[in-house]
């Protein structure tokens, strides 16, 4: 008998793939089985049939609106972050004395934990804080101001905590960009101006469009500031607030998981609308040739 | 900025750097140079010589520290980069990575507001003489290295400058493609008539493309002149170097008979010709090996007597180590029947053995 030749040459199997072995365990213990828990969850309420929590949340009048309510703080404060980021970051991009200082400042409030972010605003923005009596005392402003307890003191802490985070991101995908391409636009007749249109802006736009992703994400989840800042009650009333009132004062965890995964769906909607409008722009390596 | 100009007139041009340890050092020391219409420059030299210092200088991209730039009777070192309108062909080509060829090509009369057909016309007319029709639609993602260096170089004379600069555009391409991408450079000069500065370390490069090289050593021009009277008149020694004059033997000087000079050394006697004043007893000859002439009549003056040392086969010729019995070695062209271990008398023709002062 002839040995048989295989009739397919497999790859051998890789064992350095084992590596993701813990990472893998970790995604799915921690993320995808409470995830698929708490989908399950969402449709076996307390009370009534399969979707009793979804048609509950839309026909409540102090949960549905927590969507658009925690939309029209999430969207400003991101743009605002990812707006105020994309200049900064632009100026700093070159190596520089100041480079180092103006990134460390910038980058401290990364550090700070939102509560104690909003323990200073409260002290600092409150009626009367630093800032009042300050205006006060140089005659530019005496009227009350109001800065917390109300959406301003809320946006004003997603800036604060979220404006490290576009920063760094966008610093790091400025910095990927050969700057001898916004060299080469300049012999050709470019501008400063125009080197930002047409060479800087086109090859960060899926950069930040990620960006404007990952912040809206971590804006959307507001939690702490809403509380300890806003009107939790009112105007700051933010779908992560109905989340904790359902599941920690009613107990109804089912109804809580439903609102979770509201939540993520909003998020999944504006993040999918955004990574779309990405894929119109150029997107690949941002050097100019070889070496 | 007009298109024709009689000059471009570098008048002491200086750049300085700091150095490690906060010391200021001038990378760029001190260069004047004019450059005629139609004139095709090399700014040769290793790296960190001030030949790229020298290139940005020109095209704005580095400031001066001091001296001025001036294009006939206009002052131009004081303008940016974008108002001086050189075209520049980078390194590593530096092409938009988001934008087509034709894109790329036509940034350019995009940024002087020349648009719609006369756009299309002038890229058309620059793709064809870089020989890359049908690949106006393509990333430069896709483009091999060659292609890619020919749209850099299409992407800089489109817009028609008076002044075309390029700062070691073949460095990134392998051999064969650098010889023809070489004679493509020399041709596009021909039929565009525009003053061309060319920054490179690579000699032959210079020698085949250049009406005139500058060649240059830690910031210091050591001589500005002919191809011809580079390759065959080096001013120093480290020109003379640079140029492949790979055999610089010290010896003491024996006597002086006005530019001619003999020397001698334990078992070497040479007479070579004086390129500058000497400073001392003993100087320095500097030879290339292709002028060393293996064999040689008896009655020749200039011989020396070695052994061959080492052989590297070369095709039409090889290239030899020859060492004298007191151990001076020779880097000789030679035969390819030549073997290691046999003895060969060499001759060094007078004229070709070029003497200077030690540095």
């Amino acid at each position: 008998m002839t040995t048989a030749t295989p009739a397919v040459a497999r790859a051998p199997f890789d064992r350095a793939l084992l590596l993701v072995m813990p990472a893998a365990a970790f995604m799915l213990l921690l993320f995808i089985y409470p995830f698929i828990y708490g989908l399950l969850l969402s449709f076996n309420p307390k009370n009534g049939g399969a979707l009793a929590n979804y048609t509950h949340f839309f026909t409540t009048d102090n949960l549905w609106p927590t969507i658009w309510t925690t939309l029209k703080l999430a969207l400003p404060a991101t743009l605002i972050n990812v707006g105020l980021a994309l200049p900064i970051a632009y100026k700093m991009r070159n190596k520089s004395r100041y480079q180092r200082w103006v990134t460390t400042i910038l980058v401290v409030p990364i550090t700070l934990g939102t509560v104690l972010i909003a323990e200073g605003m409260l002290i600092y923005f409150g009626p009367k804080g630093w800032l009042s009596q300050f205006l006060q005392l140089i005659h530019l402003y005496t009227g009350p101001i109001r800065l917390t307890h109300n959406f301003w003191g809320v946006l004003i802490s997603l800036v604060i905590s979220g404006f490290p985070f576009a920063f760094l991101l966008i610093l790091s995908y400025i910095t990927g960009i050969d700057p001898v391409l916004a060299r080469a636009a300049s012999t050709l007749g470019a501008d400063p101006k125009a080197q930002f249109r047409h060479i800087y802006l086109p090859l960060l736009a899926p950069g930040l469009a990620m960006c404007f992703c990952l912040a809206f994400v971590q804006a959307y989840s507001v939690f702490p500031s809403a509380v300890l800042l806003g009107s939790p009650a009112g105007p700051t009333r933010v779908i992560s607030i109905a989340a904790y009132e359902a599941a920690f004062e009613q107990y109804d965890y089912s109804l809580a998981s439903a609102i979770a995964m509201i939540m993520g769906f909003v998020q999944l909607i504006i993040v999918a609308a955004v990574l779309g409008l990405r894929n119109l722009w150029y997107r690949g390596p941002v050097s100019g040739g070889k070496g | 900025m007009k298109h024709d100009f009689s000059e471009l007139r570098l008048d002491h041009v200086t750049r300085r750097f700091a150095g490690a340890g906060g010391k200021a050092f001038n990378a760029l020391d001190e260069l004047t140079l004019t450059i005629r219409r139609g004139e095709f420059i090399a700014l040769l030299g290793p790296s960190g010589c001030g030949k790229s210092t020298a290139l940005n200088c020109i095209a704005g991209l580095l400031s001066l520290s001091g001296g001025s730039i001036w294009l006939d009777q206009t002052r131009i070192d004081t303008l940016p980069p974008e108002k001086r309108g050189f075209g520049m062909v980078f390194q590593n080509y530096a092409l938009f990575p988001h934008m087509s060829v034709a894109k790329n090509v036509g940034f350019g009369l995009r940024m002087r507001g020349i648009t719609g057909a006369d756009a299309d016309a002038k890229v058309a007319h620059a793709m064809k003489l870089v020989q890359l029709i049908g690949q106006e639609h393509k990333l430069p993602g896709q483009l091999s290295g060659g292609q890619q260096q020919r749209v850099a170089i299409a992407r800089a004379i489109v817009i028609e400058p008076p002044l075309i600069l390029m700062d070691e555009p073949l460095s990134n391409l392998d051999a064969k493609l650098r010889i023809e991408t070489r004679a493509e450079i020399r041709r596009i000069h021909r039929e565009l008539d525009r003053a061309t500065i060319y920054v490179t370390h690579d000699q032959d490069e210079a020698l085949s493309l250049a009406d005139r090289i500058v060649v240059m050593k830690d910031g210091v021009v050591q001589q500005i002149a002919a191809p011809k009277e580079v390759y065959e008149q080096p001013s120093n020694l480290h020109v003379a170097r640079f140029m492949g004059y790979r055999n610089v033997l010290e010896l003491d000087v024996a006597r002086e008979d006005g530019d001619r000079i003999a020397l001698t050394g334990p078992d070497i006697a040479l007479t070579g010709m004086r390129k500058q004043p000497l400073n001392g007893r003993r100087a320095a000859v500097a030879i290339r090996p292709d002028d060393i002439v293996v064999g040689g009549n008896t009655g020749d003056d200039n011989i020396v007597v070695a052994k061959v040392e080492n052989v590297e086969y070369g095709g039409r010729d090889s290239l030899l180590d020859v060492v004298t019995p007191s151990g001076t070695l020779l880097h000789v062209r030679g035969p390819v029947t030549t073997a290691r271990g046999d003895s060969v008398r060499v001759h060094v023709p007078v004229r070709r053995a070029l003497v200077y002062p030690l540095d």
